[in-house]
């Protein structure tokens, strides 16, 4: 779920769509927004366990060091200063490429973990099933029989798996923790990735390995704006997309004749209503607030399947092919 | 290449930066009414730092008078007449950028590590083209604004370069004040945004978002020894949780200088492209001018 704009709904459309598909497919979140996640006010996951997330550093080893400068004649980030007889080492400015323990002549730099963020890993099946017997509702929408509902094959039931990457305060370094959240997907699973506003660097590292991305927008100049942005990475990515226009006014013309013209298929319009901003306010899940809402995102989840056929079939063979083996999930 | 260390007139500008953690709180149309409030009472310079996605020229309407390359990074190319399939490239990059001796240009950050590993020297590094900046006039004074290529690193620099342009400036036309519009999150366009300006002011909103997110970019401010100022934006869609942030400031020391209500005026007002404070005299408009105020005095 991507948007460029911040604010347009992103997490709320990626918390519901994952709560409705979880009653019915092993589904994971990852909240790849690492340096504001929220999905967990809304999902509210138990989360079993953390780990740091570290960039390399250089560290020198002074009595091997013949203060050359070849590591800050190397250096692609200026995080290192050479003086007569002293290295400095700028260890925030350090992205952890690597080159100046590569490039010593005396081999007298090794590197050091610097924490600059962690992820979380949990489930949210507190909030997912929270009656006994989940919530068999029929088959709204019609979903296909290529995607069966879990627990009857391969033994991975449904249920809501999360992870969560956050950007310590006061780093920089946004990517190196999506990086590290991204490693948590499990291709067995329906996986929902909720991705940073923006179009830059973050935002890329989110939308790798994606199979299809869903675009939360709305309808004013800036939603439109920062669509057109987001198409263009988009684009770079090869990544194919669709769009869930929140906040629908009745009139507006500048999104739907974009989606128009880029042959965006737009899949769903939630209305401006202001009762869903004040259900978000308070971190309650729509599909929670109002059972009506599950037959809604799972027809959301039913439509991104008809347009995105490459990419269920892609989850089915994974799928497949973990049960045949019996190993887990590929990279 | 300090931002502060800069010519005497440019020392003398005030620069307020607007932030918000959350992203879609109401930073741009919070500026856009700054600016035109300003502008009232004597020469002002504004900046788009949200060089990700920047909204402001939408509201200001920029008549362009310079552009500029932004280059800051470079990209690994692989000859693959030279290559030989050692593969060393791949194992040495910290991106995960190379993959069958071919260069993900969106993952590559041009550290050049597999320039300096490939044994067969079959790797360049050429330019990119990051981004533009531009110097533009508008009816309320200069505007400095960037466009960041999509996907690009180095969002922090080309802030850096937007500001500092920005507070020349102001010296040149002898600017009292510097308005930002500043980008979402807490990670490196915002901390080039905040580090050496006079305030921050972080709209925020009575939702959990908003208030786990204004926990984490007032702890930026802190960390960077920024003053910072709060403002609740649709304040009246939760009121507990507005009274929550209003406690919580408190508790921290951190001014809460006004509150703005939710009125569906307000996308009218982008919609035509206005700011909110010219569109009409409503409530919204007014919290706005108070909340002006309110950093003018701070300042």
């Amino acid at each position: 779920m991507a948007s460029g704009k911040g604010g347009t709904g992103k997490t709320t459309v990626a918390a519901n769509l994952a709560l409705a598909a979880s009653v019915r497919l092993p589904v994971q979140f990852l909240d790849c927004d690492v340096e504001e996640p929220n999905a967990h006010l809304l999902l509210k996951p138990v989360i079993a366990e953390r780990e740091s997330v570290e960039i390399p550093v250089p560290r020198v080893d002074e009595a091997r060091c013949t203060h050359c400068g070849s590591c800050a004649d190397v250096c692609p980030q200026h995080a290192i200063a050479v003086f007569p007889n002293r290295v400095l080492v700028l260890a925030q400015l350090c992205h952890g490429c690597g080159a100046c323990r590569l490039l010593c002549p005396q081999g007298a730099i090794s590197e050091v973990g610097r924490p600059v963020g962690e992820v979380g890993v949990g489930n949210a099946e507190g909030v997912a099933r929270p009656r006994a017997g989940g919530a068999e509702r029929g088959n709204a929408g019609g979903l296909p029989d290529r995607i069966p509902p879990g627990g009857e094959e391969g033994g991975m039931p449904a249920g809501l798996a999360f992870a969560q990457g956050r950007l310590k305060v006061g780093e920089a370094l946004a990517p190196p923790v999506v990086r590290a959240v991204r490693k948590k997907a499990d291709r067995r699973r329906l996986v929902i990735v909720d991705v940073a506003p923006g179009t830059s660097c973050p935002v890329v590292e989110a939308l790798k390995g994606a199979d299809f991305c869903l675009l939360v927008t709305e309808p004013t100049p800036f939603g439109l704006h920062d669509l057109e942005l987001m198409v263009e990475v988009l684009e770079k990515l090869g990544l194919p997309a669709a769009v869930v226009i929140n906040r629908a006014v009745v009139g507006d013309a500048g999104v739907p004749a974009f989606c128009r013209r880029r042959r965006l298929p737009i899949l769903m319009e939630i209305a401006q209503d202001r009762r869903i901003a004040e259900s978000y306010a308070r971190g309650i899940p729509l599909v929670q607030a109002d059972p009506e809402w599950t037959d809604r995102f799972l027809v959301l989840l039913r439509r991104i399947q008809e347009v995105a056929p490459a990419s269920v079939s892609r989850w089915e063979r994974e799928r497949c092919r973990s049960r045949a083996t019996g190993v887990g999930p590929p990279r | 290449m300090s931002i502060t260390s800069d010519r005497s007139g440019a020392a003398a500008v005030k620069e307020v930066a607007v932030i918000s953690g959350k992203g879609g709180t109401g930073k741009t149309t919070v500026v856009a009414g700054f600016a035109s409030l300003a502008a009232c009472s004597g020469p002002v310079v504004l900046a788009d730092c949200d060089v990700d996605a920047p909204d402001l020229h939408l509201l200001l309407h920029p008549e362009i008078g310079e552009a500029h390359d932004f280059r800051a990074s470079r990209n690994a190319f692989i000859d693959r007449d030279k290559c030989t399939g050692c593969g060393l490239c791949e194992t040495h990059c910290r991106f995960d950028a190379i993959a069958g001796a071919v260069v993900d240009p969106l993952s590559c950050e041009g550290c050049g590590v597999c320039y300096w590993v490939c044994p067969e020297r079959a790797i360049t590094m050429g330019e990119q083209l990051s981004g533009r900046w531009y110097v533009s006039e508008t009816r309320y004074g200069p505007m400095v604004h960037a466009r960041l290529e999509p996907g690009e690193e180095n969002s922090g620099r080309l802030v850096t370069l937007v500001r500092r342009r920005a507070r020349e400036l102001a010296g040149e036309r002898d600017a009292g004040v510097l308005i930002t519009d500043g980008p979402p999150g807490i990670g490196c366009p915002v901390i080039s945004t905040v580090t050496g300006a006079d305030l921050a002011l972080v709209v925020t909103e009575p939702t959990l978002s908003g208030m786990h997110d204004l926990g984490r970019v007032l702890g930026v401010c802190r960390h960077f020894g920024v003053a910072a100022l709060v403002c609740i934006n649709r304040h009246d869609l939760y009121p507990e949780a507005a009274d929550a942030i209003d406690r919580e400031c408190l508790a921290q020391g951190i001014p809460v200088i006004g509150r703005i209500p939710y009125d569906a005026g307000v996308t009218e007002a982008i919609v035509r492209g206005v700011p909110v404070v010219e569109y009409g005299d409503t409530e919204v408009s007014r919290a706005i001018a108070g909340l002006w105020d309110e950093v003018l005095a701070r300042l």
